[in-house]
């Protein structure tokens, strides 16, 4: 007999997107908190968000730090005994908070994120010193001073470019084709 | 000749880690690899990408997948967040039919479209399995006798699973090190993340991470450190100052690329390997070498 509880949704929203599946086979082991380098960083640990979302406690979780505190570095992913795509499900988390709209998270990461993905939409590549320049601006300005000597030895070493790598107007209208696309559907996938 | 299609990333091809493209081309020639650069080809939207707007993610790295399979080679690259990225969109791909209706949908609007044939390789994978320890140990004309190299892999050249090697504890790099003449430090943190692209948004958390690893290296032996990954090196080498200040540490350790390395061992000028442009000065190290 089926029966929904409340936090079916949250379940169901998190399973549907590649990767995420893997919250309904988590036995709360703890093996992905004891491997994650950043744990202690984080306002919930990575176990306890699963439980949290089992429980459908969609707010807390959404508007969780923990999620933007990882650094994708898969050691929960290859160590995990159920199989779980723990990095995954914390990417398909983040995008679940930013449809949300409750990804502000008490970090700069979400933001930094978003600066990252602005330049790559518009140019089909990554310019790192535009990049660096718009996120200090976006969050702040008075750090972009602070990190003046790195960027300096960085030129000095001709490791900075201004000008960024374009891709050819024809490869620049194709790209943006498919990604309008994928927006137009984006969402569930 | 062996023939692959080159996904450089853009660190490597103009960005920060230009020397990697560099010296990955040099020492692929000196061992008749042919890499032949993807036209056209677009970033592949990194961690920033897949954790926000993840069809768009996947999007990204197909148009890539798609233009490397109408040339028919599979793609090698030399960062290792390209290598996951691309690889994760390749599996999910065809682990998910509603994800690949998707994708196919949003590639048909650039005229494009994807059979999931190609196959996409690191290049450390591709140097020491394909071409082989041996045939890297005949072109060596300076062994790298009495230098002592911390093998730092980073997180994601080997996790997840894509991997040519163990998850935790690889040996790859140990054996080119040992390939090419040199002595490879074992060190416990040579698969730890070094904090990736948080080192701009949580700095303060990052160089703690940096910090342990280049203790780790340091304190058993190493006189400098290789890493297969654009992000490690610029963590590792631009941040260390960073580091000693927080921390109060004194760390002067090159950081390079396994292909500078490579190239050093091959007899390749200095410039071509772009040893300048590393922050942390490599002289002292290499100075037998050169």
């Amino acid at each position: 007999m089926a029966y929904k509880t409340n936090s079916d949704s949250l379940v169901d929203e998190i399973s549907a997107i590649p990767g995420g599946e893997g919250v309904r086979l988590c036995i709360q082991c703890g093996t992905c908190t004891a491997s994650c380098p950043n744990a202690d960083k984080m306002d919930h640990t990575p176990s306890e968000l699963i439980a949290m979302a089992r429980a459908g406690m969609k707010k807390e979780v959404l508007s969780s730090n923990a999620m933007w505190y990882c650094l994708s570095c898969y050691l929960c992913t290859v160590r995990c005994p159920r199989g779980i795509k723990q990095t995954d499900l914390m990417h398909a988390l983040e995008c679940l908070s930013v449809r949300e709209g409750l990804s502000h998270g008490r970090t700069l990461t979400p933001a930094m994120y978003r600066s990252f993905n602005d330049f790559v939409y518009s140019l089909g590549s990554l310019p790192e010193v535009g990049f660096m320049t718009w996120y200090y601006m976006l969050t702040n300005p008075l750090r972009a001073i602070k990190m003046l000597p790195v960027a300096l030895k960085l030129l000095r070493h001709g490791r900075l470019k201004i000008k960024a790598r374009r891709l050819t107007a024809e490869g620049t209208r194709q790209l943006r084709a498919i990604l309008d696309k994928a927006e137009l559907m984006g969402g569930a996938s | 000749m062996k023939q692959y299609s080159y996904f450089p990333g853009c660190s490597s091809s103009d960005g920060g880690a230009k020397a990697y493209g560099w010296s990955a081309l040099a020492v692929s020639r000196a061992l008749g690899v042919e890499l032949v650069e993807i036209e056209d080809w677009n970033c592949c939207g990194s961690t920033p990408y897949s954790s926000v707007e993840e069809l768009s993610s996947f999007c990204l790295s197909a148009r890539n997948l798609a233009l490397a399979e109408k040339k028919g080679l599979d793609i090698v690259t030399p960062c290792s967040s390209c290598y996951v990225i691309l690889n994760r969109t390749n599996a999910y791909l065809k682990q998910y039919p509603h994800l690949r209706a998707q994708v196919d949908e949003a590639l048909a609007a650039g005229g494009l479209e994807y059979h999931g044939t190609v196959k996409v390789r690191h290049l450390l994978d591709v140097l020491v399995n394909d071409v082989g320890y041996d045939a890297i140990s005949a072109q060596v004309k300076r062994s790298l006798d009495g230098l002592k190299v911390a093998p730092y892999y980073g997180c994601q050249l080997v996790r997840p699973r894509f991997g040519f090697d163990h998850p935790e504890n690889p040996q790859s790099m140990d054996r080119l090190i040992s390939s090419l003449g040199g002595e490879p430090v074992d060190f416990p943190m040579k698969a730890r993340c070094c904090g990736g692209s948080l080192i701009i948004s949580e700095e303060a958390l990052v160089l703690d991470l940096i910090g342990k690893i280049l203790n780790s290296a340091l304190s058993n032996g190493a006189v400098c450190i290789i890493t297969p990954c654009p992000l490690c090196q610029t963590n590792l080498d631009a941040y260390q100052s960073r580091v000693n200040r927080k921390l109060h540490t004194s760390f002067r350790l090159p950081v390079l690329f396994f292909t500078q390395l490579m190239g050093v061992a091959f007899g390749l000028s200095e410039d071509e390997l772009g040893l300048k442009t590393c922050i942390v000065a490599t002289g002292e190290a290499l100075a037998k070498y050169l």
